[in-house]
C-alpha cells in the first residue's frame, strides 16, 4: 500500500500543480501588465512559423485520404462521394488533431525548451527577484498566442486538405470539379464546423500550458532541458488524442 | 555612484531570519537558522557545497518559502506573503544570481534597465532611465556594451553586468551569490573589487555568499579609495576590530549542512578551534 502511494504521489502533484499553474495563466488574463509585444512575438513564432509545415501536411493529407477512400468507395460504386468523406474528415478530426500534434511537436518543444532553459540559468529567479511575475509574462502571452494561431492554422489545414483532395479527385479518380466541391460543402453541417473550430481551442490550452508546464518545472542543466523539451511533446500528444476522444463523443451525442 | 548615499543608522535591521528551516523533499536545507543584519554591513556566508548557502539567499527574498521560522526582511516579515506582495519590497535589495542572471533575449543596456523599469517602490522617470544605465555599466567598466547581448560576452563580463543591474537602482542591500564561482583568480579579484568599490560609495549592506576566504578577507581587510581609484588596505582599527564604530564592518558566517557554525568578526574566525570552520582559513595566515 504504501509502494502504491509513493507510485502515485508524484504525478498526482504534477497534476495539482499543472491545475495551479493554469488557474494563474487564465486568471492573468484580467490583470495587468498585459505584455503585448510578448503576445505579438509568439504569435508570429507559433503561427506564422508553422504555416508552412500545416500547408504541406494538410495537403498531403487530403491527397492520402482521398486515395484511400477513393478504393473503399470504389467497391459501392460510390466515388463521386469522395468529396463528402474528404470533408467530414479532415474538418471533425484528422485536421484538428494532425495540426494540433504539428504544432505540439515544433511549439510545445520550443517553449519547454526556452523556458527550461531560463529556468537553469536563473533568469526565471531573477524575473522574480526585479518585480516581474513569470506567469503574466511567459506563459500568458504563449496562451493567448496559441489559441488564437491554433484555429486558424486548423482552417488553413481543413482548406489546403480539401484542395490536395481535389486534385486527386480531379486527376486520378476523374471527378469534376462541381462533382468534388458541392459534395465536399453539402456534407458538412454546422455541429461539424463548431466541432472542428472548438477542438484547436481547446489543444491550443492543452499544448501551450504543458510546454510551460515542463518548461518552468526544468531542473538539472541542459540535460533537464531536453528531458523537458520530450515530455511536454509526449504529455501534450497524449492529451489531444485524450481530449479529441472526449469531444468527439460529446459532439457525436449532440447530433 | 560617487555621491555618498545618506548612511542609515547602523541599527536599522536590515534582514533577520529567527530559526528558519527548510527542507526539499528529505534533504535538509536550513536547519534552525538565525541571524540578523544591519545596514552598512557586509556579511560573509562561507560553506561548502550543500551548505545552504544559495538557499538562504533565496529565502531572505522569499523566492522559496521556508518550512519554520520567520523571514524579516526591512523589519516587515515575508514569510508567507504572497508573490505579487513581495514585489514591492524586493525593489529594495539588488541581487547578483550565480552567473549573472542577465536575460539573454534583450541586450545589456535593457538588462540593466529592467530594475528601474519594473522595480515599483520607486519609480524612475523614462528620462534618468538611460543616464543611470549608462553610469552603472561606466561603474563596472562596460559602458561600450550597452548594444550586445549577453551571449556575446565573456563569463566575468556577464557578472559585472549583473553587478550593474543589482546596483542601478542604489537599493540599501544587496546579496551576492557566489560572485567569483568559475572565474580565473584575475576576474576574481576585479569582481571582489567591484563589490567593495559600490560598498564604499554607497554604504550598502552587502551579503555574499561565496566558497573562497578570499573574497571575504578582501571585503575585510581593503577600502576602495575614491580619490586615487583603487583598492587600499584598511586601517587597523576599522573593519577588522569589528566594534561596530566602523560602518562598514565585515561578520562573518559559516555554514554546514543548513546550520550556521559560525558567526563573527575575521579575528574570530582564524582564532577558532572547529575543525570545519578551520577548513575555510588558509594555515599560513
Amino acid at each position: 500500500m504504501e509502494g502504491l502511494l509513493d507510485f502515485l504521489k508524484p504525478p498526482v502533484a504534477g497534476l495539482q500543480d499543472f491545475y495551479i499553474l493554469s488557474g494563474r495563466a487564465l486568471r492573468n488574463l484580467f490583470r495587468g501588465p498585459h505584455y503585448v509585444d510578448d503576445i505579438f512575438i509568439q504569435m508570429d513564432a507559433i503561427g506564422v512559423g508553422s504555416l508552412w509545415i500545416v500547408i504541406l501536411t494538410g495537403f498531403f493529407s487530403g491527397v492520402v485520404i482521398t486515395m484511400q477512400m477513393s478504393r473503399a468507395l470504389a467497391q459501392y460504386g460510390a466515388t463521386g462521394q469522395v468529396g463528402q468523406i474528404v470533408a467530414i474528415t479532415l474538418v471533425r478530426e484528422l485536421g484538428p488533431v494532425l495540426t494540433a500534434l504539428l504544432v505540439a511537436g515544433r511549439n510545445a518543444s520550443g517553449i519547454a525548451s526556452e523556458l527550461g532553459s531560463m529556468k537553469v540559468t536563473e533568469q526565471i529567479d531573477a524575473m522574480r527577484a526585479l518585480g516581474t511575475d513569470p506567469i503574466q509574462k511567459l506563459v500568458t502571452p504563449r496562451m493567448i498566442a496559441t489559441c488564437v494561431m491554433l484555429p486558424m492554422l486548423t482552417i488553413v489545414a481543413d482548406f489546403v486538405g480539401l484542395l490536395g483532395g481535389y486534385v486527386i479527385a480531379y486527376y486520378t479518380i476523374g471527378l469534376t470539379s462541381s462533382q468534388y466541391w458541392t459534395n465536399a460543402y453539402q456534407a458538412l453541417e454546422y455541429n461539424d464546423v463548431v466541432q472542428g473550430l472548438l477542438k484547436p481551442f481547446v489543444f491550443a490550452f492543452i499544448i501551450s500550458l504543458v510546454g510551460c508546464f515542463y518548461g518552468l518545472r526544468t531542473s538539472g542543466g541542459t540535460q533537464g532541458v531536453g528531458l523537458a523539451t520530450t515530455k511536454a511533446v509526449v504529455v501534450s500528444s497524449i492529451w489531444v488524442f485524450v481530449v479529441t476522444s472526449m469531444l468527439t463523443r460529446i459532439f457525436v451525442n449532440l447530433h | 555612484m560617487t555621491s555618498a548615499a545618506p548612511s542609515a543608522a547602523t541599527t536599522d535591521s536590515l534582514l533577520r531570519f529567527e530559526t528558519v528551516s527548510l527542507h526539499f523533499d528529505e534533504t535538509v536545507a536550513l536547519d534552525s537558522v538565525s541571524f540578523e543584519m544591519f545596514a552598512g554591513e557586509t556579511r560573509v556566508i562561507l560553506g561548502a557545497a550543500g551548505s545552504g548557502k544559495t538557499t538562504l539567499l533565496k529565502a531572505a527574498i522569499g523566492l522559496i518559502q521556508p518550512d519554520s521560522g520567520r523571514v524579516y526582511l526591512f523589519d516587515e516579515e515575508i514569510t508567507g506573503l504572497k508573490e505579487n506582495q513581495l514585489f514591492d519590497i524586493r525593489s529594495k535589495v539588488g541581487v547578483l544570481f550565480q552567473e549573472g542572471g542577465l536575460f539573454d533575449s534583450i541586450t545589456i543596456a535593457e538588462n540593466v534597465a529592467y530594475p528601474l523599469l519594473n522595480g515599483r517602490a520607486h519609480a524612475v522617470p523614462l528620462d534618468q532611465v538611460e543616464p543611470k544605465v549608462r553610469e552603472a555599466l561606466r561603474f563596472v567598466e562596460l559602458e561600450q556594451t550597452m548594444e550586445q547581448f549577453p551571449a556575446e560576452l565573456s563569463g566575468g563580463m556577464r557578472r559585472r553586468v549583473g553587478i550593474a543591474r543589482a546596483v542601478v537602482s542604489e537599493p540599501p542591500l544587496v546579496l551576492y551569490d557566489s560572485p567569483t564561482a568559475g572565474l580565473d583568480p584575475i576576474t576574481a579579484t576585479t569582481i571582489m573589487a567591484l563589490i567593495a568599490k559600490e560598498r564604499d560609495s554607497q554604504d550598502t549592506a552587502n551579503l555574499i555568499v561565496t566558497q573562497r576566504y578570499q573574497d571575504g578577507q578582501l571585503m575585510a581587510n581593503f577600502r576602495y579609495n575614491r580619490t586615487s581609484g583603487h583598492l587600499e588596505p584598511a586601517s587597523e582599527n576599522g573593519a577588522v576590530a569589528g566594534d561596530g564604530s566602523d560602518p562598514a564592518r565585515t561578520v562573518f558566517m559559516v555554514m554546514k549542512e543548513g546550520r550556521v557554525v559560525f558567526e563573527g568578526t575575521q579575528h574570530e574566525l582564524e582564532a577558532s578551534q572547529d575543525a570545519y570552520v578551520q577548513k575555510f582559513v588558509p594555515k599560513y595566515s
